[in-house]
């Protein structure tokens, strides 16, 4: 038998500094990603203008939630995974759906190890892809994507609302109208999103922070008084 | 950054061998987890051996507690032409698990120049789940295929960590105990006891299996919450396999 | 073979600069029986000459398949060899696993010219005895590329490797534009003319369904590497032989008789054993 000595040693169990859920739709001309802004601390709004996406390539974004340092450590992982592709100099470079494979063999890895990265992660590239992996790394591509409470509040309304066809302009609006859903809805959420946009060739687009706008609070006391019954 | 890259590799010695690092293991010492490694992804599966075919089926969703991440995320794998396996339980664990069949198998062509057999694949998945023993993959496996020498169609059930029984019907996951009783009266024969013993096993012609295997489904998915959105089947044949799919309710 | 006391060692530079033990087993790659690898536009085909070392052995396996895409070629020690090829293998199905997709066929020289460069550069090592021929399919297309002992890697659109291969690769020069608009059926014609170049021995007098292989892959419905042997070659070979009269003339007008490498004996049967 091995003799194993008793360290103590931190691992993440439990997140800390958190992002709440990320939304995607697969359109007929691309992707579309969205979440906010925010990086909570508990119930504390502490970080609330940080971006939760990042752009390793062309034609390529993945975008997370769940505990915002892991995100960032994901995040340099994957720079270094293209570093590395780069420096082969041969002009090939990862497509989207390997990028996703590999996420899910990481994340795969480390929840092995029981020191998960505590990330549900969404990835659109060029070629109309969409695909998302979460912290146990089970890969999944798919047409829609909603992570965190998001599956629970905006997955059905995206559902009932793609169609093929969609465009991505329309599939923003979809987007926007889930997250001021989630805004109402979900504590952890923030009315400042960011929004990206990937075409089938790949010209990549991630929106600075803006307001949601058009939000409708007139009802919110009614639906208090329900609940007070 | 390394270490995290390394992990990925996949080597002989990482298949054979129990994924727990020394880090792992003093984690699991030295704190009690309130995270688990471990969830469970839900769906059924099943599968059915005739005299010259045998039929493997899934559905299609993948949830997480209540929530329906995907209505389309496949349990099945088409290993060889004579062998499928499908698997519930977790998702990641089954993926991992697919993939690295699917290695063994390639190499196994090429060191043997053949497919491998239903048998051999039978006893490689036992001996692959056994070597997790202590961190298992949850996952829950029914193999079916035909038999190489005498096309006779076979099913393997098993558990998490290899235990497996050759068997002529077996359903594993979230369904189980709906559709296995029912498939034990309807084919196995096992309540008949003054039936002949050549009588017993399944004299379902292919087309009566898969009819029976669409009912089934559709019966769990009208109890089971865990298994739904459509079911996958794939019947092994000595002419190949045949795919087909059909919807089942969504809610 | 001459000495020199700067060959003792594979580390060891000569005043001319040279690495002795490098230069010796690139010449065992000329000992092996020749290979032809021909790229056109959609296709690689892969050609080779099998000997068998006795009247009572089987035919020595030339062209090894590596992955869906990707095949190879080899010339010179078959068991260093074997020793790549699953390497190569590995390599492949490591990629499969990680990323969920074929290997690139340059990704893969890469990483077969890195692992014979490290050869060259350690006492305690001997460089692989081996040249091979890389043949596969990608997104970018078709793609050959040869290996040598010395780590180094080509990219390439017609080779061969092996005893006598001068005068394959002579035809194959005389043919170039040819064989890069050549179709399929025409580019395995190029390439077992070119090996038939080889054979002016009186061991191997024809090209027969048992001492040759062909492997083909490319674009399209040829996306798998398909290696041709025995029974299956055979088809490919009468339809060279009924057609190659046009291509045989052309190289047999030339000016230049195929040369013989100066080095490579036929009678090597330290090489290639099966």
């Amino acid at each position: 038998m091995h003799s194993v000595k008793l360290v103590p040693c931190e691992l993440t169990t439990e997140p800390i500094v958190t992002g709440s859920s990320v939304l995607g739709v697969q359109c007929a001309d691309g992707v579309v990603l969205a979440c906010d802004t925010l990086a909570s601390y508990g119930s504390l709004a502490r970080f609330q203008r940080v971006t939760r996406f990042h752009q390793p390539a062309a034609g390529v974004v993945i975008a997370g939630g769940g505990e915002y340092s892991d995100l960032q450590q994901l995040f340099r992982i994957t720079d270094n995974v293209y570093r590395q592709e780069f420096c082969h100099e041969d002009g090939w470079e990862l497509t989207p759906r390997a990028l996703h494979q590999y996420l899910s063999r990481l994340l795969y890895a480390r929840r092995s190890r029981l020191d998960p990265l505590y990330n549900t992660v969404a990835v659109a590239g060029k070629g109309r892809f969409l695909g998302m992996v979460d912290m146990y790394g089970t890969a999944i591509e798919t047409n829609l994507v909603a992570t965190g409470i998001g599956t629970l509040l905006a997955l059905p309304l995206l559902r009932k609302r793609w169609h093929e066809g969609l465009t991505m302009d329309d599939g923003l609006a979809c987007l926007e109208d889930c997250l001021r859903v989630l805004y109402y809805r979900d504590c952890r959420a923030l009315r400042t999103i960011q929004v990206a946009k990937v075409s089938d060739s790949g010209e990549t687009f991630i929106s600075e922070p803006y307001d949601l706008g058009n939000l409708q609070w007139k009802v919110a006391h009614a639906v208090t008084e329900k609940l007070m019954i | 950054m390394r270490p995290q890259e390394d992990q990925t590799r996949f080597t002989e010695s990482s298949w054979m061998s129990s994924n727990l690092g020394p880090s792992a293991q003093q984690a699991l010492i030295s704190h009690q987890r309130s995270w688990s490694p471990y969830v469970d992804n839900g769906g059924t599966v099943l599968a059915l051996a005739g005299r010259d075919y045998a039929v493997v089926a899934a559905d299609t969703r993948f949830s997480v507690g209540f929530s329906v991440p995907s209505r389309n995320l496949t349990k099945i794998v088409r290993l060889t032409d004579q062998a499928v396996l499908a698997s519930a339980g977790m998702g990641a664990d089954r993926q991992y698990l697919h993939k690295i069949l699917r290695s063994r198998l390639e190499v196994y062509k090429y060191q043997h120049q053949k497919q491998m057999s239903l048998s051999a694949i039978a006893q490689l998945l036992s001996n692959t789940l056994y070597s997790r023993r202590f961190f298992p993959i949850y996952a829950f496996n029914v193999l079916g295929g035909i038999d190489d020498n005498t096309g006779e169609g076979f099913v393997f059930g098993y558990d998490a960590i290899g235990s497996f029984e050759k068997v002529k019907v077996v359903c594993s996951g979230s369904g189980q105990t709906l559709v296995q009783p029912v498939l034990d009266q309807q084919l196995a024969g096992r309540q008949k006891y003054d039936l002949p013993d050549d009588q017993r096993m399944a004299s379902l012609s292919l087309d009566e299996a898969i009819e029976l295997t669409r009912d089934v489904f559709n019966s769990a998915a009208e109890r089971d919450i865990l298994t739904g959105d459509a079911v996958e089947i794939y019947a092994v044949t000595g002419s190949g396999v045949r795919y087909e799919r059909h919807s089942l309710r969504q809610d | 073979m001459f000495r020199s006391q700067y060959d003792t060692d594979v580390t060891t530079f000569s005043p001319q600069g040279r690495l002795l033990q490098v230069e010796y087993a690139m010449e065992a790659v000329k000992q092996g029986s020749a290979v032809v690898g021909v790229r056109s536009s959609t296709h690689v085909v892969l050609a080779t000459l099998k000997r068998s070392f006795s009247d009572l052995a089987w035919h020595q396996r030339k062209i090894v398949s590596i992955d869906e895409h990707i095949g190879v070629a080899i010339s010179g020690i078959a068991a260093d060899a074997r020793v790549l090829t699953k390497r190569m293998r590995d390599e492949c199905l490591q990629h499969r696993f990680v990323y969920g997709s074929a290997m690139p066929v340059s990704r893969l020289v890469n990483v077969i010219a890195d692992l014979c460069q490290k050869c060259t550069q350690r006492v305690s090592r001997r460089p692989y005895g081996v040249g091979m021929l890389i043949a596969g399919v990608d997104e970018t297309g078709p793609r050959l590329f040869q290996t040598c002992p010395s780590g180094e890697a080509y990219d390439l659109i017609g080779m061969a490797l092996g005893s006598r291969s001068q005068s394959a690769r002579t035809y194959l020069e005389r043919h170039d534009e040819e064989v890069s608009s050549a179709t399929r059926e025409e580019l395995i014609r190029h390439a077992v003319a070119a090996l038939r170049e080889t054979l002016a021995s009186t061991r191997d007098l024809t090209l027969t369904a048992e001492n040759c292989a062909i492997g083909v892959v490319g674009v399209g419905s040829d996306t798998r590497f398909h290696l041709y042997e025995y029974e299956e070659v055979q088809p490919l070979l009468d339809a060279c032989s009924l057609e190659s009269s046009p291509l045989q003339s052309a190289s047999a007008g030339g000016a230049d008789p195929p040369a013989a490498d100066p080095e490579a004996t036929d009678d090597a049967t330290m090489q290639d054993a099966p």
